[in-house]
C-alpha cells in the first residue's frame, strides 16, 4: 500500500514536471522561433548603421535575458499574480498555469537567442549563393531557415533542459503543493528537508536520466547537422 | 645577455611569489582557524517558529557574550531538527513535538529532555470565515467544521506538511476526528511542505485556514491582511518547547560542553527571565516553565524537577 503510493506520487510529480516544462517550451517555441528567425535575418540585411545599432542592442538585451535568474522571474510573476497584484483577480497563483508562465518567461529568450544565432550563422554564404543561382529573396530566406533547422531544434532542447531542471521560480509561483504543483525539482528540495532520502534520490535519478536523454538528443541532432 | 639574466631573475622570483602567496593564503586560513578555535561553536538545531519569532536573535547575543561562544542556529521543522541532531550535525535541539522528542530520547541519541517554555497555537482563517468557526474554544470542533466546509468546496486548509511540530499537532487534531486528509483525494486540503511564514502567506493569498503558532503570526500579521485569529485558548493548542542534548557517547567530537552551557543558561533564572521579557506587539510570546514545575507537568514534562536538578548539578 505504502509502496504503491510512493510510486503513484513519483508518477504524479514526474508527469506534472513534464506537463509544466513541456507546455512552457511548446508555447515558448511558438513565440521564440519566429522572433529568433526574424532577428537572425535582420543581421545580414543590416547594411545601414541604424539597423546595425538596433541589432547590437537587441542581441545584448536577449543575451542578458537568456541568463535571467529563475528566482527573479518567479518573484516577478508572484508579484503579478498575488491577490493584491495587478493580475491577482485571475486567481492563478499556486497553480500549474502560474508555473508554466514562469518557465515561459525563462525559456523564450533562450529559444530566441539560440535560434537567432543559428539563423545568423548559416547566413551570407547560403543566401548569397542561392541568390547568385537565381533564387528569389523568399526562396533564399526559406533555404536559410532550412539550413538553420538544427539550430532551431537545439534551441528547443536547450530550453526544455533549462525548464525541467529549474527550481527557484516554480517554487515561488507554484507553491510546491503536494499532488498539485509539486515537480521533480521542488519535490527533491522538500523530500531532502524531510529526510526522505529514498524518495529524493529516486526523483533525482529520474531528473538525471531526463537530462541525459535531453543531452543525447542534442548530441544526435548536432552530429546529424555536422555530417551533412 | 641582459634579457637572459632577466629571465633567470624572473623564474625564481615567480616561484618566490608563488610561495609567498601560498603562505599568505595558508596564513589567513590558519588565522581564521585560530580565531574560531578561540570561540566555542555550538550548533543548535531548532524549529522555524523559535527562529522566525526573533526570540533566538534576542537571546543568543547575550549568551554568546557571556560565554565567548558562537551559536550556529539551524532553523528547520522539529522532525528535521531532530534528524539533524541524530546524524551528529548539531550539539543540542530546541524543539516542540512531544512524540518526536520522546522517540529521540528513546533512541538514546538524545539525553536529558527538559521543558523550557511554551507558546500557543491559533487557528487563523479568512475574515469571511466560510466554515463558521469564529469564537469556538474547541480546536477539534473547528477542524471538523473546516473539513465539512472544505468538502462542500467552500473552504481551503493549508497544511505545513513538513513534519514540523506545528504540522504534528495539526495531524493529531485530524486524528482525533478519525481523519487523515490528503491533497490527493481532498482538494480542500493543501500540503505545502513549507515553513510557517510561507504557509501564512499562502493562506493569505488563497483565503485559506491554517494552524500557526502565535509568535510567527504576530511577526507576519501586518502583511496578512485577509486573515484573522479565529480560534484560540484550547488546551491542546498549548505548545511546549524542550531542550534535548545530543548524547556525547554517540558523537564524542560534538561540542557537548557548549551544549550543556547553553541549556543550563536557557533554564537558569537569567535565561527564563529573558524569555519572559521577550515581547512582540506588546505581547509576551513565550512563557517560561523550566522552574514552574506544576505547569511543566501539565505540559508533558513529568520529570522536570529531576532534570532541572541534574542540569543544576552539572559544571561544564
Amino acid at each position: 500500500m505504502v509502496e504503491s503510493t510512493f510510486w503513484e506520487e513519483i508518477l504524479n510529480i514526474t508527469l506534472l514536471s513534464l506537463r509544466v516544462s513541456g507546455t512552457a517550451v511548446l508555447i515558448g517555441a511558438l513565440i521564440g522561433v519566429p522572433i529568433g528567425t526574424f532577428l537572425g535575418f535582420l543581421q545580414f540585411r543590416g547594411k545601414r548603421t541604424l539597423i546595425r545599432l538596433v541589432d547590437v542592442m537587441l542581441k545584448s538585451v536577449i543575451n542578458t535575458f537568456m541568463g535571467l535568474p529563475p528566482v527573479v522571474v518567479g518573484l516577478v510573476v508572484y508579484l503579478l499574480f498575488t491577490a493584491s497584484g495587478p493580475l491577482g483577480w485571475l486567481g492563478l497563483l499556486y497553480t500549474p498555469t502560474a508555473m508554466i508562465i514562469t518557465q515561459l518567461i525563462m525559456v523564450v529568450p533562450i529559444i530566441i537567442g539560440v535560434t537567432m544565432s543559428a539563423v545568423g550563422s548559416v547566413e551570407k554564404a547560403v543566401r548569397e549563393r542561392a541568390l547568385s543561382l537565381g533564387a528569389t529573396e523568399t526562396q533564399a530566406a526559406w533555404l536559410v531557415l532550412r539550413e538553420a533547422r538544427i539550430g532551431v531544434l537545439t534551441s528547443i532542447i536547450v530550453a526544455f533542459g533549462a525548464a525541467i531542471s529549474e527550481v527557484g521560480g516554480i517554487m515561488i509561483t507554484g507553491g510546491n503543493v503536494r499532488w498539485w504543483t509539486r515537480t521533480l525539482t521542488t519535490a527533491i528540495v522538500v523530500e531532502t528537508e524531510l529526510g526522505n532520502f529514498s524518495m529524493a534520490l529516486t526523483l533525482g535519478a529520474i531528473l538525471l536520466s531526463m537530462a541525459f536523454i535531453i543531452n543525447l538528443a542534442l548530441t544526435i541532432v548536432q552530429l546529424k547537422g555536422a555530417r551533412r | 645577455m641582459a634579457k637572459h639574466n632577466g629571465d633567470e631573475m624572473k623564474k625564481p622570483s615567480k616561484i618566490l611569489m608563488g610561495i609567498i602567496l601560498a603562505v599568505a593564503i595558508i596564513g589567513v586560513f590558519a588565522y581564521e582557524q585560530y580565531l574560531s578555535s578561540q570561540k566555542s561553536i555550538i550548533v543548535l538545531a531548532t524549529t522555524t517558529s523559535t527562529y522566525d519569532s526573533g526570540l533566538l536573535d534576542y537571546l543568543m547575543p547575550k549568551f554568546e557574550a557571556k560565554y565567548n561562544a558562537e551559536v550556529h542556529i539551524i532553523s528547520v521543522g522539529t522532525g528535521q531538527a531532530i534528524e539533524i541532531a541524530k546524524r551528529g550535525n548539531a550539539d543540542l535541539v530546541l524543539v516542540h513535538s512531544r512524540k518526536l522528542e520522546l522517540e529521540f530520547v528513546n533512541s538514546t541519541y538524545g539525553i536529558h529532555r527538559v521543558g523550557v517554555m511554551y507558546n500557543d497555537f491559533i487557528i487563523i482563517g479568512p475574515e469571511s470565515d466560510p466554515a463558521g468557526i469564529y469564537g469556538l474554544t474547541n480546536a477539534t470542533e473547528a477542524f471538523r467544521k473546516i473539513a465539512e466546509a472544505g468538502a462542500k468546496g467552500n473552504a481551503t486548509f493549508i497544511s505545513r506538511a513538513d513534519r514540523s511540530g506545528t504540522n504534528m499537532l495539526e495531524l493529531s487534531i485530524w486524528q482525533r476526528l478519525g481523519m487523515a486528509p490528503s491533497n490527493k483525494t481532498q482538494r480542500w486540503y493543501w500540503e505545502a511542505g513549507a515553513g510557517m511564514g510561507t504557509v501564512l502567506r499562502m493562506a493569505n493569498e488563497k483565503k485559506a485556514y491554517t494552524l500557526t503558532d502565535r509568535a510567527t503570526w504576530l511577526s507576519f500579521k501586518n502583511q496578512l491582511t485577509n486573515l484573522k485569529v479565529l480560534v484560540e485558548g484550547d488546551l491542546i493548542l498549548l505548545n511546549p518547547y524542550a531542550i534535548i542534548l545530543v548524547n556525547p557517547e554517540k558523537y564524542p567530537k560534538r561540542n557537548y560542553k557548549g551544549a550543556l552551557q547553553l541549556a543550563k543558561w536557557m533554564i537558569s533564572e537569567e535565561g527564563q527571565n529573558l524569555i519572559a521579557s521577550f515581547k512582540k506587539e506588546g505581547e509576551t510570546l513565550f512563557k517560561p516553565i523550566a522552574r514552574v514545575f506544576n505547569e511543566a507537568h501539565k505540559l508533558g514534562f513529568p520529570e522536570q524537577e529531576k532534570e532541572i536538578a541534574w542540569y543544576d548539578a552539572q559544571n561544564p
